[in-house]
């Protein structure tokens, strides 16, 4: 049999098909089984959906590009474990809508950066981040702790987030706002928003007392990051997928 | 074509115009994004000038409005001629895909200076500029294959594959991966439909693609117009041609995983990505093979022509920088060059090398002939051009391989008692001369643009620079 281009040549329509058809095979075999293949996600426990407070401070780390420079995935080094901490898992970004595991490290990998620096540390830091570290080449964002949140909406984001799949319970939504408040709030009754999202670290992250700014937010989120997972509890062959 | 019917050449100056302005634009904010990854002073404190904004600013500016632009006014200029019929849809459809296109290229830029992102690297505008850019892509599809519909040529020519299988494939790209929730419907914000290692996926998938169907397959049609008329002979092989379009097509959208090496991917897709991208080797030189033997036996115009030597000078960096990516995509490699300035490199290299010069070729052959003059201004400004911007891409990319190799090697260095070397805030401080040559770099590449744009208008307003040994 002789192969012959000229039916594509000759119809714009067996082109486009012809094309279509080409483009398609490699994206369907390589995409579809990571929905399929039930080991993509490690079975491990601790991951659950952000708290209002820290879904808030997410939004503002993806508004302000931070993924363009700071990446959320520790590969599997030694020298990266050692620097980092344990290898990220899947299941750690599974909430993620978008994943923000960068491609570029600029600045360093954030993925397990909560609970290793203080709350003023990160404040100071996001204000004039050559304070804290003189070869800082990170921009200045001092305009976060001035600026109050917005969050009037929250419960609309997590609904929004509910259809794409994240677990938030009614209970959840109808609580959004006041979990919101109350994670901020050390004087708070903080019983509900605990069993809702366990872990989740409370304080008034930026101490000013005053309203909720947006740097509050920003720095509940970077608190939390990589703190969901107990790795004590699991061996290398627990995680594999 | 009947002596009645004429071409549309209003839609494509127009393209032509728009490319050279957003080219500026775009260079502009890469070197000015430069400045402040060498002194971050020139961040200002202030939300709509730091980095981390303007940066898809510089990178949407360059790829989707300066090649865009480039892209869909040669494709509209070469479908026209290789069919010879005129635009399908006429002026109306014509001028909606412009003036839509320009009108997605600022919304999408307005958000991002105002911080309104989808957070998905080179898909950053959110759902409603999505949804607008659909439309306008859909028209611009109908346009071009309604043109090839109407054609007076029997067979379809080389370069509108390439155009055909661009536009397509970007739809599909753009549509799957821009799928998301919007929050409300009165508000900018939404939330991707997939999340984590699925996105991941998604996201380089569409990515990796961007590259290879925005910055390669419709330069492809590019090169497969302008380099035999400017050469003044037929494309090389007509099989090779067969062969490179649907290899090159059925490759490319498998070696999006070669950005995820060694993450939480399944190791089965990221083994993949690396035995594909590897065998793209073979398509793209494939391809750049073709290119260059089209100009056998006529070397000699290398010399004299400057167009031609930004055309082939492009070639070349395609042939180098697809040699480089198959290279990066090995997992040993990608150890060391993943998330450091390596990478940055090797995409400027493609580029500033392959997408803007073979894009200056062919602007530099389409402004005489649209404006109906005898000759460019000045074709030594051209060659002028040539040296600042061949000078100033080797600037760039020697500054960011050393960087790149150099912060991936003090990372993994460990001290002679078993401890890492260097803490992080170190490897930052060793970028710094290496972020101010780069700078230097793209502000002489940003210079050359300059030098075609006064070329440009002095050619436009009817001038020609005559040299001055000849007159005397």
């Amino acid at each position: 049999m002789k192969f012959s281009n000229a039916p594509f040549e000759k119809n714009v329509l067996l082109l486009l098909i012809g094309t279509l058809i080409t483009i398609s095979i490699g994206g369907i075999v390589e995409i579809v089984p990571l929905y399929t293949i039930e080991s993509t996600i490690e079975k491990v426990e601790g991951v659950r959906p952000y708290s209002p407070l820290e879904l808030a401070g997410r939004n503002i780390y993806i508004r302000e590009g931070c993924y363009v420079c700071h990446s959320q995935q520790i590969r599997s080094f030694r020298d990266e474990v050692e620097r980092y901490g344990h290898y990220s898992l899947a299941a750690e970004s599974m909430y993620d809508h978008p994943f923000q595991w960068g491609s570029k490290r600029t600045g360093p990998d954030l993925a397990r950066v909560g609970g290793k620096y203080s709350n003023e540390w990160h404040v100071a830091h996001l204000i004039d981040p050559r304070a804290v570290v003189p070869e800082s080449i990170m921009p200045g964002y001092s305009f976060l702790a001035e600026r109050p949140l917005g969050y009037e909406d929250i419960a609309a984001h997590l609904e929004a987030l509910r259809i794409t799949g994240v677990p938030y319970s009614d209970d959840m939504i109808a609580n959004a706002r006041a979990d919101l408040e109350a994670q901020d709030d050390p004087d708070a009754d903080t019983d509900g928003l605990l069993a809702r999202y366990p872990k989740v670290v409370i304080g008034d992250f930026d101490d000013d007392r005053g309203p909720l700014s947006e740097m509050d937010a920003l720095v509940a989120y970077l608190q939390m990051l990589g703190t969901l997972v107990d790795f004590t509890r699991y061996g290398t062959q627990d995680l594999q997928q | 074509m009947s002596q009645t019917e004429s071409y549309n050449e209003d839609v494509v100056r127009q393209f032509v115009v728009a490319t050279m302005f957003w080219g500026i634009v775009g260079f502009l904010a890469g070197v000015y994004i430069a400045m402040q990854l060498a002194w971050p002073v020139f961040n200002l404190d202030l939300e709509w000038f730091s980095f981390g904004r303007l940066r898809p600013l510089h990178t949407s500016a360059v790829i989707f409005a300066f090649g865009g632009n480039a892209l869909l006014g040669t494709s509209f200029y070469v479908v026209q001629r290789t069919c010879r019929a005129s635009l399908f849809g006429g002026s109306g459809l014509a001028q909606f895909v412009f003036w839509g296109y320009q009108l997605f290229i600022v919304m999408a830029a307005l958000g991002y200076v105002l911080g309104v992102t989808q957070g998905h690297e080179y898909a950053e505008p959110e759902w409603f500029v999505d949804i607008w850019l659909t439309v306008v892509w859909v028209a611009y599809l109908v346009a071009f294959m309604g043109t090839i519909v109407r054609r007076k040529e029997p067979h379809i020519y080389v370069a509108n594959w390439f155009y055909l299988a661009f536009i397509v494939t970007v739809a599909v790209l753009h549509v799957v991966h821009s799928l998301s929730v919007p929050v409300s419907f009165l508000g900018a914000k939404s939330y991707s439909l997939f999340a984590g290692v699925q996105d991941a996926l998604t996201q380089w998938w569409y990515g990796h693609n961007a590259v290879g169907f925005f910055l390669t397959a419709g330069f492809l049609g590019l090169m497969y117009y302008f380099i035999p008329k400017q050469v003044d002979r037929p494309i090389y092989s007509y099989r090779l041609s067969v062969v490179h379009f649907w290899s090159l097509i059925f490759l490319y959208i498998w070696a999006g995983p070669h950005h995820l090496l060694h993450t939480a991917l399944p190791d089965w897709a990221q083994t993949l990505g690396v035995t594909f991208s590897i065998m793209l080797w073979m398509p793209s030189w494939g391809g750049m093979i073709n290119g260059l033997m089209t100009i056998s036996g006529a070397w000699d115009k290398l010399r004299t022509d400057p167009v031609l030597r930004f055309m082939v000078a492009g070639i070349g960096f395609y042939g180098m920088s697809t040699f480089e990516g198959p290279l990066m995509s090995i997992k040993a490699v990608n150890a060391l060059s993943h998330y450091t300035d390596w990478t940055i490199g090797h995409v400027h290299s493609g580029t500033l090398g392959w997408v803007g010069f073979i894009t200056f070729g062919a602007i530099y052959f389409l402004v005489p002939r649209l404006w109906g003059r005898d000759s460019l201004y000045s074709e030594k400004l051209v060659g002028t051009h040539f040296w600042v911007s061949t000078i100033g891409i080797v600037f760039y990319i020697v500054a960011m391989w050393v960087s790149g190799i150099m912060q991936g090697l003090m990372w993994k260095a460990y001290d002679s008692l078993g401890f890492l070397q260097y803490s992080f805030a170190e490897t930052v401080d060793a970028m710094h001369p290496f972020y101010v040559i780069r700078m230097l770099g793209g502000l002489l590449y940003l210079i050359g643009a300059l030098i075609m744009v006064y070329n440009l208008w002095r050619t436009v307003r009817g001038d020609v620079l005559r040299p001055v040994a000849a007159a005397a």
